[in-house]
């Protein structure tokens, strides 16, 4: 597998040599392959937000190096605005970055901007919105008009149309209702699986992480403490919830089944994958059909 | 007479046209809370609930049917004041409803407007933010707070009002996990120790199954309503509106659906590990 | 960054300076701007500089807070201080090319840059020790005569109010916009002149856009509080005005009058 991106000791502090110096990251050391889905979870103030915001040098690190493609990303500071295409970033509430007159002459400001042009740049426009299922006929409204769902969709869009290598969401389904957290994930799922692309999904709904990452980076406290395959890390209930993280409900299930000496298995994810694991248990005691 | 009495509402944002049906935001609406209740309201984005949340203190008036707060009826325009006093509002983004510079010049600006004694202020004041656990907090700049503590601010500012009911619309959708938590905790404590009536509007599962009643909306109308236990048990009704349920009710639901014997649906993780325990024996 | 500036912070506290009548700090406030641009000489420099010290130590606010409001103002200090040091008339102590240095550039130079640093730090030690509520509520009860010429006290000291409460999260919000276009690719650091007014065009809008939301929602938490206009209105913080704002306000007019004194006895000019 090909590494795309890697962190070499990264740290960084907010306002060094003043009274109010914070280390908000602290010497984090790991490697992402290409088309991996890894799922980002922490704390508030883990330092989860900063250290995604340093891999398209947004912020620069007090220490280390973060390498896209082998290449120190800081190694030319004045092309980093190129390193903002590649690693594209969706932040927080998306919504509130729209600005054009419609949804399409919105979506094209991050391309535009990268130098996409004529035929190249309306095909990214309309891919992108196919992606994250806003309907073509948005496409000419007002962003303004639309519901919040649909401007969440278009905001995100804005930054899939770059055609990044790299897609950083940071809590894209923050203030949805289920239904919309449902589909907007699996839209984010679809795009992953079309494009082979690296995502990174930062999430405090622990259930949404464990449907879809392959891998799963936990913060705690500007450090990185965990970084396994998500049934691995989810098996480790206990030290999540001392981290200030809550674990899905199905997990502390099955994990207080398991202590109290019944043999299921350790870090199940989901209502399917219990069912799956009970049923046949029940079935041979003669409970089910 | 329920403390709140909701009859037959029909609220539409449109205006009517001629030859144009208007899409009702709430759609012909009877419900009733009672004193001390803890009632939670749930439903997609645009089911109406937000919309039925303000009419409970006069933000806005039905357009056919009637709201009574306490006997008063909110369309009542010299009994508003009287309806807000008693029935206080808190709203999504905590931001937004933190007016002063100071966490405990915010929570006076309710009794201020009430013209309530300066020396009575400061009593509200002092015993608003003990209750949602934020009088160290007292004179913090808002700014500086986590999501959690704001809103909990904002709640302190609604109690400083001294309502008999707070009505809150989804409170906690703007925040992480562990603000959640503070935020619900403080309603458990405020309706279990001080019995005030409380109605949450959410689409977190997990917080209605906390509350004494459950009213499921979808497209205006009350789709269903019970205890946590009647209301969740009904998962394939839930599901097919698209609604979550309980990952525990879930998994019982499907076991079930299999031939287990299930008396009850767990809504808990405690409940849950039993009735399995139970079957697995 | 943006929450690294104290300036305009208020830091709660029992000093004497803290609980002065916030209409008595106001009053005094704006007697002192006149006092610093009253002193035209040395010894008056020297008493209003002593008055400044007073009450920044009567404030008992750590020093460190004052020096970095000065921070602020620090590029307007130094330039002026130069543009004076350099545009003195009279006999030049020093020269080089086209920069002279005048006996009268020097003294320029320091009664500006003190004056500046005296306003700053008396501003920073108003909004240090008074909460914004209790400053808008001053203007308020100052401004009350002017009720009768219908002037609305109540609801522009309501709106600074609300303006004072919602700087910080403006600022907060700018600094997301602007990470979130920067993400997006945009380029606020190159260009000229009209790229760069054009570059602001997704900051402002989202902005503005915002803050109209904001405005809605802050009216409605305020309706759904009661809130109906200035009548009625009662303060959880009294104001009195009470000996000890009198001795303050007696202890000022004594410092006009030791300027005033000061500039006829020493330089003759009033």
């Amino acid at each position: 597998m090909n590494c795309i991106l890697e962190l070499k000791n990264v740290g960084f502090v907010y306002g060094r040599g003043t009274p109010f110096e914070k280390r908000a990251v602290d010497n984090v050391n790991l490697t992402i392959n290409e088309g991996e889905l890894i799922g980002v979870i922490g704390h508030t103030g883990s330092g989860k937000s900063t250290l995604m915001q340093m891999l398209n040098g947004l912020i620069r690190p007090s220490d280390g190096q973060v390498l896209l493609g082998g290449k120190d990303i800081w190694a030319e500071p004045k092309k980093i605005r190129e390193v903002r295409f590649r690693v594209g970033m969706v932040f927080q509430y998306p919504e509130y970055q729209l600005f054009e007159e419609t949804v399409y002459k919105d979506i094209c400001f991050g391309p535009q901007n990268r130098g996409l042009s004529g035929k190249e740049l309306d095909e990214a426009v309309r891919k992108a919105a196919d992606f994250t299922g806003l309907k073509p006929e948005l496409l000419e409204k007002s962003p303004f008009d639309l519901s919040g769902g649909e401007k969440r969709r278009a905001a995100i869009a804005g930054v899939i149309a770059m055609n990044p290598e790299v897609l950083v969401l940071d809590e894209p389904t923050a203030g949805l209702d289920p239904m919309g957290r449902e589909v907007l994930l699996s839209q984010i799922v679809r795009y992953h699986k079309e494009r082979h692309n690296t995502v990174l999904l930062v999430s405090h709904t622990m259930e949404d992480v464990a449907r879809v990452a392959d891998r799963v980076l936990v913060m705690n406290r500007g450090r990185l403490s965990m970084f396994a395959p998500t049934k691995e890390v989810f098996s480790h209930a206990d030290e999540l919830e001392k981290s200030g993280l809550k674990v899905p409900q199905i997990t502390k299930i099955m994990q207080d089944l398991r202590r109290q000496g019944f043999d299921v298995p350790e870090g199940v994810l989901t209502v399917d994958e219990a069912f799956e694991v009970l049923a046949p248990i029940l079935k041979k005691e003669g409970k089910l059909w | 007479m329920s403390f709140i009495s909701i009859q037959d509402v029909f609220f539409s944002y449109e205006q009517a046209e001629d030859g144009k049906p208007v899409q009702n935001a709430v759609d012909g609406v009877s419900l009733n809370v009672e004193k001390g209740e803890f009632v939670a309201i749930i439903g997609h984005n645009g089911c109406g609930k937000s919309t039925l949340a303000k009419h409970l203190n006069a933000m806005l008036l039905p357009d056919s049917g009637k709201v009574l707060i306490d006997g008063d009826d909110t369309s009542l325009e010299e009994k508003t004041f009287d309806i807000r006093e008693k029935v206080g509002l808190v709203l999504q983004n905590p931001d937004n409803q933190l007016v002063a510079s100071i966490v405990e010049e915010d929570v006076a600006f309710g009794p201020e407007n009430l013209g309530v004694e300066p020396a009575e202020i400061r009593r509200r004041v002092d015993e608003a933010l003990k209750a949602v656990d934020m009088y160290e907090y007292r004179t913090h700049a808002p700014f500086k707070l986590s999501g959690g503590q704001k809103q909990r601010v904002a709640i302190a500012g609604i109690l400083a009002i001294q309502p008999q009911c707070i009505v809150l619309d989804e409170p906690t959708a703007m925040l992480d996990p562990n603000g959640r938590e503070e935020v619900i905790s403080t309603l458990l404590k405020l309706n279990r120790e001080k019995k005030m009536t409380v109605v949450l509007i959410t689409h977190y599962m997990d917080e209605a199954v906390l509350a004494d009643r459950v009213v499921v909306m979808d497209g205006g109308k009350v789709l269903t309503q019970g205890t946590p236990e009647e209301v969740f048990s009904q998962v394939e009704l839930l599901k097919k509106h698209r609604l979550d349920v309980p990952q525990s009710a879930e998994l019982a639901y499907r076991l079930k659906g299999c031939g287990l014997k299930i008396d009850n649906i767990p809504l808990t993780q405690a409940d849950c590990v039993a009735m399995l325990r139970e079957a697995m024996r | 960054m943006v929450r690294d500036v104290s300036f305009g912070q208020y830091f709660p506290g029992k000093s004497l300076i803290h609980r002065l009548d916030p209409r008595a700090k106001l009053l005094i406030f704006i007697a002192y701007i006149v006092i610093i641009f009253c002193t035209f000489n040395f010894a008056a420099l020297a008493v209003t500089t002593a008055f400044t010290a007073l009450f920044l130590v009567l404030s008992k606010i750590p020093f460190k807070f004052y020096f970095k409001s000065l921070k602020v103002v620090i590029f307007i200090v130094i330039f002026t201080s130069l543009l004076n040091l350099f545009y003195g008339s009279g006999e030049a102590l020093w020269q080089w090319w086209i920069f002279r240095i005048t006996w009268e550039g020097i003294q320029r130079a320091i009664f500006v840059t003190v004056r500046i640093i005296c306003l700053m730090l008396a501003s920073s030690c108003l909004t240090f020790t008074t909460s914004p509520t209790e400053l808008t509520d001053a203007l308020e009860r100052l401004m009350r005569p002017l009720k009768v010429i219908h002037f609305p006290v109540h609801e522009i000291a309501m709106m600074m109010s609300l303006a004072l409460r919602f700087v910080p999260t403006l600022l907060e919000e700018t600094d997301k916009i602007m990470q979130a276009q920067k993400a997006r690719g945009a380029d606020m650091e190159s260009g000229n002149l009209v790229k760069r007014v054009k570059a602001l065009i997704p900051i402002l809008i989202p902005l503005f856009v915002s803050a109209f939301r904001r405005a809605y929602d802050v009216a409605t938490a305020m309706e759904c509080r009661c809130y109906r206009g200035g009548a009625g209105r009662t303060r959880m913080k009294q104001i009195h005005m009470g000996p000890r704002d009198v001795s303050a306000l007696v202890v000022t007019a004594l410092v006009i009058a030791g300027v005033i004194l000061c500039n006829i006895f020493v330089t003759g000019v009033f």
